[in-house]
Parts: structure tokens; sequence; C-alpha cells
């Protein structure tokens, strides 16, 4: 515990931009994948374990398309196309399989799947850890806001993200897409009986998961080592922030991300050791106070 | 009480029997092979019969029941390695202290409902992960605990002699499987039936559902770490992988392979998944690859535990039978 350096940073203009770019970077990634998962969890009432290996398998592609191209921005839309179709497979000859079965069956398909395509990231690139090195458009000078030092890569990945999330909110609230998957979600034998393809709703919002996570780990390959675990770890972290949040919440989502992302880069000044402790003590004492999450419905 | 129990006398000889039979087995099968997997399989009977206690029989899908596990493992070798007490004293201490981690977690964790509770097991599992791996001085961190666990002879029994520990292991499983059976067709053990099947019913009866389920919760804790405790006794360390998340996906496989519908369907599960994992670590690098392939096939294919299909057998020529007798 290192309280007088914490003390020290929220007092340094420098420190407090230096960190809070940092931690809204942690936290928009992470929003991405939480948003998937709090998705499809919200539409089909299924948690989506894999969801994890997705943005694993999302760094990977961009780490292949990108040494391939040399071109970052083909990678990052490699990694989301591609991992949107492996959703659709994943979806379609796998987890529908096993909707209607009790939740043990689909965690066994699930962790089936982190098993697999674990030791196939192992096979195909290797069992050391990956770093894809800073895209060539963003090795510029970094920029100085208030002292604080913000690389240019930074300041690009919070507006895309933002951007995307913004994306996301119209495609949920404006579309006829989003009507529908918004309906399914509270009524889905109503929406069946509109005449509307459920099943094709439940393929679409896989898709629409996987891509988002697809991208998240796109976008974060530059700034992370890539391992064959990187899925699961992240995947803890969204349960964490849908929990927080509110299973099925968006908002919620973004609502939590945003705080475990704060919690990890000002908590690794201040309790270096115990920066994963914050995250679960903050997540047992809103599960405490409000057992829906923060945003979620009650019951 | 005892009168609505015929079933004990059965119970306690049909586990004298196999106790009998696993005890005479090295001296009619002797191999160090066969030795070796019933020891881990002991283990992992206790740590999947006592998590079935709550998925099948209470109807709470724990995904970080490996938390006990490994707790176990850590809490034995660790009472072994720095305080320096005799076995029965470190079997104590962890069945306290797991007991004090299960009422902990549970008394947070069972606020929550079906998939949220299985989350947040889940999270309390990685929690004591990634502080085994980060306390480096007492844990050893991500090399375990090295050195060797001490084995000092009590009341007798020897447990650096394998052909001890053998006995020793099989014995403390057969017993322990013998208390959970007893448990489980105890008065308690409807209770957590009904509370599985209709929890509203059982809080109108006046039945304290909060307090009944955390009290499975601590009891499955228990048997779990001592499951730990006979692996790390094995072993002579323990090791991260004892409290990573795989070990509770391995239990949940466990008791699905074997089928949650029986009492002894979880305990087959972990001889035949214990079998398994060997032939494939023999046959092949990619473990994961090969028992998720496994995995896959079992889940949208046979979807049911050997002793479910066992179960049905039995009961199909019983109605064959009957029908045929009419």
């Amino acid at each position: 515990m290192n309280l007088a350096a914490l003390t020290d940073c929220l007092t340094s203009a420098s420190c407090l931009v230096t960190q809070t770019t940092s931690g809204l970077i942690i936290g928009m990634l992470l929003f991405l994948v939480a948003a998937g998962l709090t998705l499809i969890f919200g539409v089909l009432k299924v948690v989506n374990f894999t969801h994890g290996s997705f943005y694993m398998l999302g760094a990977y592609l961009a780490l292949t398309v990108n040494g391939l191209t040399d071109s970052y921005f083909l990678a990052v839309l490699a990694a989301a196309a591609g991992v949107g179709l492996f959703a659709l497979v994943f979806e379609r000859f796998f987890m529908s399989k096993v909707y209607g079965s009790n939740v043990l069956m689909q965690l066994l398909v699930c962790y089936a799947f982190i098993l697999i395509l674990d030791d196939a990231v192992k096979i195909i690139w290797g069992p050391e850890f990956k770093s894809m090195g800073m895209a060539t458009v963003f090795q510029k000078p970094p920029l100085f806001i208030a002292g604080g030092i913000v690389p240019v890569f930074y300041l690009f990945l919070i507006i895309v993200t933002l951007i995307l999330s913004l994306v996301l909110w119209l495609i949920i609230t404006r579309t006829k897409f989003g009507t529908v998957v918004r309906a399914a979600a509270v009524n889905p034998s109503m929406v069946s009986a509109l005449g509307i393809n459920t099943g094709l709703v439940y393929s679409g919002v896989f898709v629409l998961g996987g891509m988002l996570a697809g991208l998240a780990g796109g976008l974060a390959a530059p700034v992370r080592s890539l391992t064959a675990g990187m899925g699961f770890s992240i995947l803890i972290e969204s349960f964490i922030v849908t929990v927080i949040g509110g299973m099925g919440s968006i908002a919620g989502a973004l609502l939590g991300s945003i705080m475990i992302g704060l919690v990890r880069s000002f908590g690794s000044i201040g309790f270096p050791l115990f920066v994963e402790g914050l995250m679960f003590l903050l997540m047992a004492i809103i599960l405490i106070l409000k057992p829906s999450g923060l945003l979620g419905k009650e019951g | 009480m005892m009168a609505t129990r015929p079933n004990l006398v059965r119970d306690v000889a049909i586990a004298a029997v196999a106790l009998i039979i696993l005890l005479l087995l090295p001296y009619v099968w002797p191999s160090k092979m066969v030795n070796d997997l019933i020891i881990r399989v002991s283990a992992f009977a206790l740590f999947a019969t006592s998590l079935n206690l709550l998925v099948g029989y209470t109807g709470m899908v724990s995904f970080g029941h490996g938390m006990f596990f490994g707790f176990g493992a850590y809490a034995f070798g660790l009472s072994m390695q720095r305080l320096g007490v005799s076995i029965p004293m470190a079997f104590l201490i962890t069945v306290v202290s797991s007991a004090l981690l299960g009422l902990v977690v549970g008394a947070i964790s069972i606020r929550l409902k079906d998939i949220y509770f299985s989350f947040i097991t889940l999270a309390f599992q990685m929690l004591l992960y990634s502080t085994v791996i980060a306390w480096v001085p007492l844990t050893g961190g991500d090399q375990g605990l090295m050195g060797g666990i001490p084995r000092p002879p009590f009341l007798g029994i020897d447990l650096s002699i394998e052909a001890h520990r053998y006995a020793f292991a099989v014995t403390i499983m057969v017993i322990g499987l013998l208390i959970l059976r007893q448990i489980v067709e105890s008065p308690f053990g409807y209770t957590l039936r009904m509370i599985r099947d209709n929890s509203e019913r059982a809080t109108f009866l006046g039945i304290n559902v909060f307090r009944a389920k955390l009290t499975a919760f601590v009891i499955a804790g228990v048997f779990g770490a001592i499951g730990g405790m006979v692996m790390a006794l094995f072993v002579s360390g323990a090791y991260p992988e004892f409290v990573n998340w795989t070990m509770s996906g391995e239990g949940i496989f466990m008791i699905m392979l074997g089928g949650l519908s029986t009492f002894v369907g979880p305990a087959a599960g972990a001889l035949i998944l214990s079998l398994l994992n060997d032939v494939i670590t023999r046959g092949t690098e990619h473990h994961g690859l090969f028992l998720g392939a496994v995995i896959l096939l079992f889940a949208l294919g046979l979807r049911k535990g050997v002793t479910d299909f066992v179960a049905d057998w039995f009961r199909l020529r019983r109605e064959a039978s009957s029908r045929s007798g009419s």
C-alpha cells in the first residue's frame, strides 16, 4: 500500500491527466467487450463465457494482418470481421444447440471452446508472449496536456471507442434491428409470433457482440502483450463490469467499465499488489448495496 | 430419526465393502500407476461430490468451487511447512479455515441468484488465484509451494510411505463420501432438494432458505478443501493450478460426465475424467484441444452422465420385468 503516492498523484495535474487517460483506455476497451457480453445476456439469457476468447482472437488476428499488410486500420477491420464470422459459426453450430438445456450445458460448451481456442492460439502463434508494437501511423511524439504525457494513440483509442459506443447506442435505439433486439429481450415468443425470425435475431446479436469483442482485441493489440490466457482475464473483468452496471444494461456496462478502468489506473499507484482485489471489493460492495447492479432492473 | 433411516446400515455396509476392496487392491494388483490414479481420484471424488451437493442437490451452480480445492491444498501445506504442526492438527486447521472461507464467500454470494451466483463465486476464486500468484513470499507465486510438505508420522501412520499414503487417501475419501451421503439423505438434504425445486414453497414452510444454502455452501467448501488436502499430501506441494478456474471447470465436467442425479455419479465422473486426462496427456501435447473436443462431444452428443444411463437401464429392465410378470 502506498497512500502517499496516491495523494501526490491526485494533487498533481500531470499525474491526474496521465492516469485518467490510461484509466479511460482500460475502461473503454473493457466496455466494448462487456457491452457484447451484456447484450447477448440481455437478449438470449445466455452467458457467453467464450467472450474473452473472442477478444483474444481479435488481438491475434490484428497482429497477423498488421504484420502482413502493415496497415493498422486493415488489421482492426480484419479483427472485427474475423471474430464476427467466428461468432456466427459458434452460435449457429454450437451455442444454439444448448439454448434450451440447463445452464450447465451452456457452461460446458463455452468451457470446451475456451480450452480449444487457447490451445489453437498456442499452436498457430506460439506459446510465448507476443507484442505487436505501435502501429507505424501512430509513431509520433506524445502530446503534453497540463504537464501529463498522452501518447497520440491513446487519444485515438478514446475517440474511436467513444464513436463506437455512440454507434452501438444508435443501432440499439434508432434502427429496426435494435427495436427487434430490445423487443426480443423482453418477450421473444411475442416477437416470434409477429413473424420475426428470432433465430436470426439471436445470430445477429451474437455477431454484433463478437465484432465488438474482436474490435476491442484489435484496438488493444498495440498496447497489450498477447498471450493465450489474455481472454480469460478480460472475461473476468467484463463479468465484474456487467455485475456492477447491471446485467443486460449497456449504459450500466459503460458506467461499470469506466469505474473499473479508473480503479485499475489509480489503484496501481496506491495499491500496486491489490489492484485485482480492489475491483472485487468494489463489486462486492455494490452487490451488497444493490444486488441487481447500478442500472439493472430489480428482480 | 434413526427409525426413518434404515438405509444408514446399508450405506455403512457399502462403504465398508468399498473400503476393503480399495485397501486390498494393491495386494491383488500391485501397480504404482493404479495406486497413484486412485489417490488422485480420491481427491477429485471428494471435490466433485461436494460440488454436487451445491449443483445437483441445491441447484446452486457454483463456478468457483476450485477455490476450496486450492485453498485446502495451500492451507494444509502452509500449516505443515510454516507451523510445524502434526498432520491431524493441520487437517483441523484446514477444515476450520475453509469453513470460515465458505462462510464469508457464501454470505456474500448467496444473495445472488442463478448465473449471478456462478459469476461471483468465479470472481472470488480468481481473487484467491491472483492473491496466490502475487503473494510470492508466502505461496511461492506461480512456482507453487516448493520444498515439499513434511509428513511426520502420527498414530503409527507414516505418510512418507507410499502404502500408508494410499490407505490414508482412500479411507478419507470413503469416510468423506459416507458423511456426505448421510447429509444428502438427512432431512436437511431433503430441505436442499425442496429449495432447488421450489424455494418459495420452502420459504412458506418456514425454512430459512438463506441459512440452509449457506450451510450447504460451507459443508461443500469443507469437503472440497479436504479433497485439496489429499491432493497436497499426494504431490507434496500445492500449485496455482489447484486454485485456477480450470479446476472449477473440471469439477463441473466431472459431475456432468458421471451424472448429477445419482450420489456416486460425480465420483464416477472423477474417475473417468482422470483416466481421460491421463490418456490425453500421454497421447498428445495439445491437452486443451482434445479435452475440449471430448467435452463438446459430450455436451452436444451424449447430454447425460454415465450413471444416468446405468440408472435408466435398470429402470427400463425393472419396468420390462414387471410388465412380463403381470
